[in-house]
């Protein structure tokens, strides 16, 4: 299976992880800073920026698109309850 | 309750705040109990109001089921349906929308304005269909034209939901605050010059309500400060028109750190111990931590290490401490699988607080099986502390070995707090 290393900038760990995971799932397991609400893609409580290797999460959904418009997002910034990982490296910091 | 306070419990008229402004809500002087986790010596009121313009009235704001039939009553001496323009809703729990789908079908030209983030939550109130195209969700600086009157939002999302948010009528001065600068108060005179203490209601309030989301108490308040208040509007207790800033001011001490010493950090340590091995777990976290801390009388500051034995304590003393600390770590022995009660009655009050994005640890001493780390550890991580360091077990007495392995946490939690600790890399198959 593809492997991707996602680094968790807030605690400096980096984590080796299966292509496919969410993002929220590596941070609650390494007990990153990243809070959740819904884990539904709706609430917009666990929006996080990705600091690089934005290219290596699958493209948000027009639902994700919609709620990261809706509360003003900057520019690289997902929701970690809907940001699979695809491969790569990936620097990822809470907000 | 007095006569006077009860006496025009069920009067239908509405009461005229300003020009063209009306408090059109409902009294619920015998509530006692709130969302649960409130109790109110005076009841509650739920408060909404109707703001008149050339063009269109607007309602802001509803009830709570079952006092709609006083709503209604209020508003229609004010307004005919077919008038009202514009809904706004400035929080959706169901103390203020419980009539909300009642009047859209009643006031078939009004639009909704809600926050964006409320929008999402609208389908579990009322099947969006019903009413669709007429909702509108919006954010800090946009508005609405009444006609010769303009409604303008502030977007102060977590107080105490994510969808709140405060809707300003320039032209009177009056800020419609939602729950915020609100008290479970009910009191028919109304205005906060004319009815009874309720001090003590507003600071209560805040302490179960908004206390959690301090951080974004003071976001609002950088938003409201600036403007010229002459009334606020809350959707509970007294409307505040004497002296409106007084209450602001009183939500900015409130919202204050209380403890904190420039730049210093600190850490707390909160253990209980039934033979003393958890104790000396402790005590080797807290040196651990120590030889990590530096001078906390150093300009850059340190980190000021604490200790408490939570047998010595109820829990709620130590939450003004769990506020202020920066990193929290809890030990507790197994018993029968589990932390014990007095863990469990400390980890409770930490919702009390705003302890998001803390740095949180476990450990503890067990004899069969010790699940009491993990569990600490998985409650510190879903109230979203980072739990950077794993914690520590030590099955009876304490090896030299496990010993060390406190001293490393305290060391490496410490490290963590003052930005210094190394980078270092696992494989998620590997983590519990």
């Amino acid at each position: 299976m593809p492997k991707a290393q996602v680094t968790f900038q807030d605690i400096g760990v980096t984590v080796t992880v299966p292509a496919g995971t969410r993002l929220i799932e590596v941070s609650e397991k390494v007990g990153a800073g990243i809070t959740y609400g819904c884990r539904e893609g709706e609430c917009c409580t666990c929006l996080t920026k990705i600091v690089s290797g934005h290219e290596n999460l699958a493209a948000p959904s027009v639902l994700e698109d919609q709620v990261l418009k809706d509360n003003l997002a900057p520019r690289h910034h997902r929701l970690a309850c809907q940001a699979q990982i695809l491969g790569g490296t990936i620097v990822v910091k809470p907000t | 309750m007095t006569t006077t306070m009860r006496a025009t419990a069920d009067r239908a008229d509405p009461v005229e705040l300003a020009r063209g402004v009306h408090w059109i809500g409902a009294f619920d002087p015998d509530l006692r109990s709130f969302d649960i986790i409130l109790r109110t010596a005076n009841g509650t009121s739920y408060n909404a109001y109707a703001v008149r313009g050339d063009a269109g009235v607007a309602v802001i704001d509803t009830v709570k089921a079952g006092f709609g039939e006083r709503f209604f009553r209020r508003l229609e001496a004010v307004a005919d349906y077919d008038e009202i323009s514009t809904v706004v809703l400035n929080h959706l729990e169901p103390d203020h929308s419980g009539a909300l789908p009642e009047l859209l079908r009643r006031a078939p030209r009004a639009q909704l304005y809600v926050s964006h983030q409320a929008r999402p939550m609208l389908k579990g109130l009322f099947d969006p269909e019903e009413f669709a195209g007429r909702i509108t969700g919006v954010g800090t600086g946009d508005t609405v034209d009444l006609g010769g009157r303009t409604l303008e939002f502030f977007n102060t999302p977590y107080l105490h939901w994510p969808d709140t948010q405060c809707t300003w009528l320039e032209d009177e001065g009056l800020l419609f605050s939602g729950d915020f600068l609100g008290c479970h108060y009910c009191d028919m005179r109304l205005f906060n010059d004319a009815v009874g203490d309720f001090r003590f209601s507003f600071d209560y309030y805040y302490a179960h309500i908004m206390r959690p989301f301090r951080a974004h108490v003071r976001s609002a308040l950088d938003l409201i400060e600036p403007l010229l208040l002459r009334t606020i509007a809350p959707a509970h207790g007294p409307v505040l028109r004497e002296d409106p800033r007084d209450y602001v001011r009183r939500y900015r001490a409130l919202s204050k750190s209380g403890l904190h010493r420039h730049q210093v950090k600190t850490l707390a340590i909160f253990y209980i111990s039934a033979y003393g091995a958890t104790r000396r777990m402790a005590e080797a976290i807290a040196a651990g931590a120590e030889s990590a801390a530096g001078d906390t009388d150093a300009p850059a500051g340190g980190v000021r290490v604490s200790l408490y034995d939570i047998e010595g304590s109820e829990p709620h003393p130590f939450v003004d401490l769990i506020e202020e600390a920066d990193a929290l770590i809890f030990g507790s022995p197994t018993i029968n699988g589990d932390a014990v009660k007095p863990v469990w009655d400390l980890l409770a009050t930490l919702t009390m607080v705003d302890v998001k994005g803390k740095l949180g640890a476990a450990f503890g001493s067990y004899g069969w099986s010790g699940e009491a780390v993990p569990m600490i550890e998985d409650r510190l991580r879903r109230l979203k502390l980072r739990v950077p360091v794993q914690g520590v077990k030590a099955r009876l007495a304490p090896t030299p070995e496990e010993f060390s392995a406190c001293h490393a946490l305290g060391h490496d939690i410490t490290l963590h707090l003052l930005g210094r600790a190394e980078a270092r890399a696992v494989d998620m198959a590997e983590l519990v």
